[in-house]
């Protein structure tokens, strides 16, 4: 146990003959992703997935600014912008959101670990089939939910389908059992990885990998996968609720038999508001790993960055009803949520102050992962500010449900989640391909996704502040709003601009871009100490740590972190 | 043009917001625009007040909302810049000076006690305070006492207009509720809104008056209003609710009491009876046709539910939930093809003749 980390350089386990390597090479690629129990394969395909889902959404946002960069345009028919906001939204969170997450944590929670691989590899095929069958089921809707009048219909409810719209009466046709049937298939294998997590992270660390020396991106996909564990059971008995309303005559929320619409309110975000916090999980875990390496320093205040999180995790079960200020609670409950709410910001001012800390007094190096992880700083912090006056439920009387919300909500999704998201792609692209992201296509990347972002979403406050409601499809020409929509739909043209660079660049780099080496970034966790890829074993010897940063120790053995925390 | 007059209103309400709290800097940039913002008010109020900016309410819960509206944004102006200058003051000492920069390695630091426990408890006290002021302006608005005269409106959402009515003064109309105007200094009129729903969850937001309320349907909510100023705000059902949420406009008309009891008096009176030929051959029409399966007109033998009540049909501004002019040949258009102007919408396509048309058109108008 007194050793450094071990990696036996000539030591390489002998590659087993696998059925279908002598065929063809694209069958070769088909069966190895089909049948792979790998996590890195897995993680990858959970990324690649997100990202495809990503672009389709992303093209339907396209299709609603489009829509509505005109008063009383009528380039889209109010039924398909309609159908077009409802997938916009129930692809990013549930397609695009979570799988991303999911991905990082399958691909690098193991390696980060020192383990093999997950704890259940076939339960962890498992759940990417079913997460990757729902999103196609859910797209089926379109040819495949012809109800009574239209030919395809997807669903129209909004992403969270309040009743009671949803039941029969007002949804004729399948396209609303087709949300419904798709939510509960995705929430099966959600759980199924948020479990899998949770045991490998418990049971499979390598020696020494005590819990208060895990990586701060391992403790935030714990608390995700305990968030997951919690909320997605609550969405499918929500769905299952909904499916007896429709089919089997029970009146949970069909106000016309004397069901209870606020029920479904309270139901959806007792499971929803959970849910945004799994969404913005990924963001803290990334941003925890990118800003110590880049800064050349620790994380700043590690024991009170996990409990932050933590706390973060146990405040959002209790404050879910901040999204039904104007249903008509009363006063008192009005009031709680406001203290609840307003609670959150504390844990989350803890770790913007600590990223901020920890970047402070180093070495900073301006690669790809640390310039969008400064974007989403300043992008976090005004969707965190935005947050806190949402929270005030006298404000929120004027701005819920209006553009206010919706820009709030993007700047935390977008400017928050997003831009982490391709901070880590940049920071482990060269472990999971070999090669280094393009700097130069990823400063294109960043500047005009940066600027095409804020251009969207910006003006989007203030067209809450004049009264626009969201959800409308068109508006007309005399209430002030037509100069920010345009401008918002501009917007969305230079951020496509960006996606273009991103793709190109991911594309570009696994071609023609330079070999990275195992460890390009000096980095201090162990997934950078295994070669780039890493075997399908990860680690031909597991390795043994004394402290949060192996590899630092390993590198400074004059000077390790373990003598001093 | 729409722009210009767009950042004409829009600005300076937003920045008045702060003038009384800002900062010596915020003040000269307010000071830059203080003739700007002016402008407006120098011009003669327009009856319509089309741009519905909640900082510059002309009513009484929408104004009292802007008390802890002005503490938030300040406070969190405060951290925004405070935090932004931290961040700016990082990114430019601690940049990379050199490629000999990182031979070698920062001054490892681990944490610091002292440091992460004042940024603990300075948002505790902040959040402290926002949280006594939300609740005491929530007590204040949402539990606020209406006295006994104030004027019962009873508001009820449908797919996709409202229904109105004043159960005191046995009145049914539809899309435009009308109220007096209250007086700012001496005894308040305050307007008690009852919001039920009669199919899906709705939002009641004119944003000059009130925030937000839903209708929800099993349930009775409440809100009020209190405007101190005339003129007709314009509202949106906030809450999605089907194919033509968009298109679910609400006007509130505030008038003088003497202008509202003009209208009372109109609304008690039956409409008069059609004179000319075409509108009596239009009445027939409108018994013959299915009109009066849905749609309701007193002292007549129309009496459907599902639709407005069209008693008064013709003194009222707009058609369709607010969709288009209560014009002779908008209410054409709605009759001949209803899905043109509010494609979705549950008035059925009657195929009528131009006959036909012409003269329900022309009955329709009488309707005052």
């Amino acid at each position: 146990m007194s050793q450094e980390i071990i990696i036996d350089e000539n030591y390489r386990m002998p590659e087993p003959v696998r059925v279908g390597e002598e065929t063809g090479s694209l069958t070769r690629v088909m069966q190895q992703l089909v049948f792979t129990v790998d996590h890195k394969k897995l993680g990858l395909m959970y990324i690649g997935a997100g990202l495809l889902f990503f672009v389709i959404a992303g093209l339907l946002a396209g299709l609603m600014r489009i829509q509505l960069a005109f008063p009383n345009n009528h380039f889209l028919p109010p039924d398909v912008f309609n159908q077009s906001f409802t997938m916009h939204g129930t692809t990013m969170v549930f397609l695009v959101g979570m799988p991303l997450a999911f991905g990082f944590a399958n691909y690098l929670v193991p390696l980060m670990i020192g383990a093999r691989d997950m704890a259940f590899p076939r339960l962890n095929a498992f759940g990417f089939w079913v997460f990757f069958f729902s999103g196609l089921f859910l797209y089926f809707s379109y040819v495949g939910a012809p109800g009574l009048y239209a030919a395809g219909s997807a669903p129209d409810v909004g992403w969270f389908a309040y009743s009671p719209l949803t039941t029969k009466a007002f949804s004729r046709g399948h396209s609303t059992d087709y949300w419904t049937l798709s939510l509960l298939l995705g929430g099966i294998g959600s759980v199924a990885t948020a479990l899998n997590i949770l045991v490998t992270v418990f049971c499979m660390r390598c020696p020494g990998m005590t819990l208060g020396r895990l990586p701060i991106f391992v403790w935030c996909m714990v608390v995700l996968s305990f968030l997951v564990i919690l909320a997605l059971p609550c969405l499918s008995a929500c769905q299952i609720m909904i499916s007896l309303d429709r089919y089997l005559g029970a009146k949970f929320f069909d106000t016309q038999a004397g069901g209870d619409a606020v029920l479904w309110q309270h139901f959806f975000w007792i499971f929803g508001h959970p849910e945004v916090y799994i969404l913005i999980m990924p963001a803290f875990a990334i941003t925890s790993e990118v800003i110590p390496v880049f800064s050349r320093k620790p994380i700043f205040g590690y024991p009170i960055m996990v409990a932050a999180v933590v706390a973060i995790a146990f405040i959002s079960l209790g404050v879910w009803a901040h999204h039904m200020f104007c249903v008509g609670m009363v006063s008192l409950a009005n009031a709680f949520f406001v203290t609840s709410t307003l609670l959150v910001s504390i844990p989350t001012g803890i770790k913007i102050f600590n990223w901020l800390a920890t970047m402070y007094g180093g070495k900073l190096r301006f690669e790809l992962p640390l310039i969008f992880c400064i974007g989403f700083l300043f992008q976090f912090l005004i969707a965190g500010l935005t947050g806190v006056m949402l929270a005030v439920a006298p404000f929120t009387w004027q701005l819920s449900d209006s553009y206010f919300v919706v820009a709030h909500f993007h700047y935390v999704l977008i400017g928050g989640l997003l831009f982490t998201i391709f901070a880590g792609i940049y920071y482990w692209y060269p472990k999971a391909f070999g090669k280094m992201p393009d700097h130069k296509l990823g400063l294109w990347h960043f500047w005009l996704f940066t600027i095409g972002f804020h251009v969207t979403f910006l003006p989007q406050h203030f067209l809450g502040f004049l009264g626009m409601p969201r959800r409308i499809y068109t508006y007309q020409d005399d209430r002030g709003w037509d100069t920010m929509n345009l401008i918002s739909t501009i917007g969305v043209a230079i951020q496509a601009a960006g996606i273009l660079f991103f793709v190109y660049n991911l594309i570009y780099s696994y071609i023609w871009g330079k070999k990275s080496g195992d460890d390009p970034w000096d980095a201090w966790t162990l997934e950078w100490a295994t070669t780039s890829p890493p075997p399908e074993y990860n680690f031909a010897k597991l390795p043994v740590v004394k402290s949060r940063r192996p590899l630092w120790d390993a590198k400074h053995p004059e000077d390790p972190d373990w003598k001093h925390e | 043009m729409a722009g210009v007059s767009l950042f004409r209103f829009y600005i300076p309400g937003f920045l008045k917001t702060f003038t009384p709290f800002a900062t010596a800097a915020l003040l000269i940039f307010t000071a830059g625009t203080a003739s700007f913002a002016a402008e407006p008010q120098a011009t003669p109020t327009p009856e319509i007040h089309r741009i519905a900016d909640i900082f510059q309410p002309l009513s009484r819960p929408a104004e009292l909302l802007l008390e802890p509206t002005h503490l938030v944004l300040l406070i969190c102006l405060g951290i925004f810049l405070v935090v932004l200058a931290v961040l700016a003051y990082v990114l430019i000492k601690f940049r990379p000076r050199g490629p000999e920069d990182h031979l070698e390695e920062p001054p490892q630091v681990y944490g610091s006690y002292n440091i992460e426990m004042a940024w603990t408890v300075i948002p505790c006290l902040i959040v402290f305070v926002l949280v006594l002021v939300s609740a005491r302006s929530i007590v204040e608005i949402q539990d606020r006492p209406m006295p006994e005269d104030a004027l019962q409106i009873r508001l009820i959402g449908h797919q996709w207009w409202w229904e109105i009515q004043y159960p005191e003064l046995g009145i049914i109309t539809a899309n435009e509720i009308h109220v007096p105007v209250s007086s700012k200094d001496g005894k308040p009129r305050p307007t008690h809104i009852i919001l039920e729903s009669a199919d899906v969850i709705h939002s009641f937001w004119v944003p000059q008056l009130a925030g937000k309320t839903d209708l929800v349907p099993n349930r009775v909510n409440h809100t009020w209003i209190e405007p101190f100023k005339t003129g007709v705000f314009l509202g949106n059902c906030a809450e999605y609710c089907g194919t033509q949420h968009a298109n679910m406009l609400l006007r509130v008309i505030v008038q003088t009491p003497e202008d509202f009891q003009k209208w009372v008096e109109n609304q008690k009176q039956l409409p008069s009876e059609p004179k000319d030929v075409i509108a009596i051959q239009g009445k027939k029409d409108f018994y013959d046709l299915s009109c009066v399966a849905c749609h309701k007109i007193d002292s007549t033998p129309a009496e459907g539910v599902f639709g407005p009540d069209l008693t008064k049909f013709a003194i009222r501004q707009t058609l369709g939930a607010g969709v288009a002019a209560n014009t002779p040949e908008n209410l054409h258009a709605w009759l001949f093809q209803p899905d043109s102007l509010k494609p979705g919408c549950y008035m059925p396509d009657m195929k009528l003749s131009p006959q036909q048309l012409d003269s329900l058109v022309a009955y329709l108008q009488t309707l005052k």
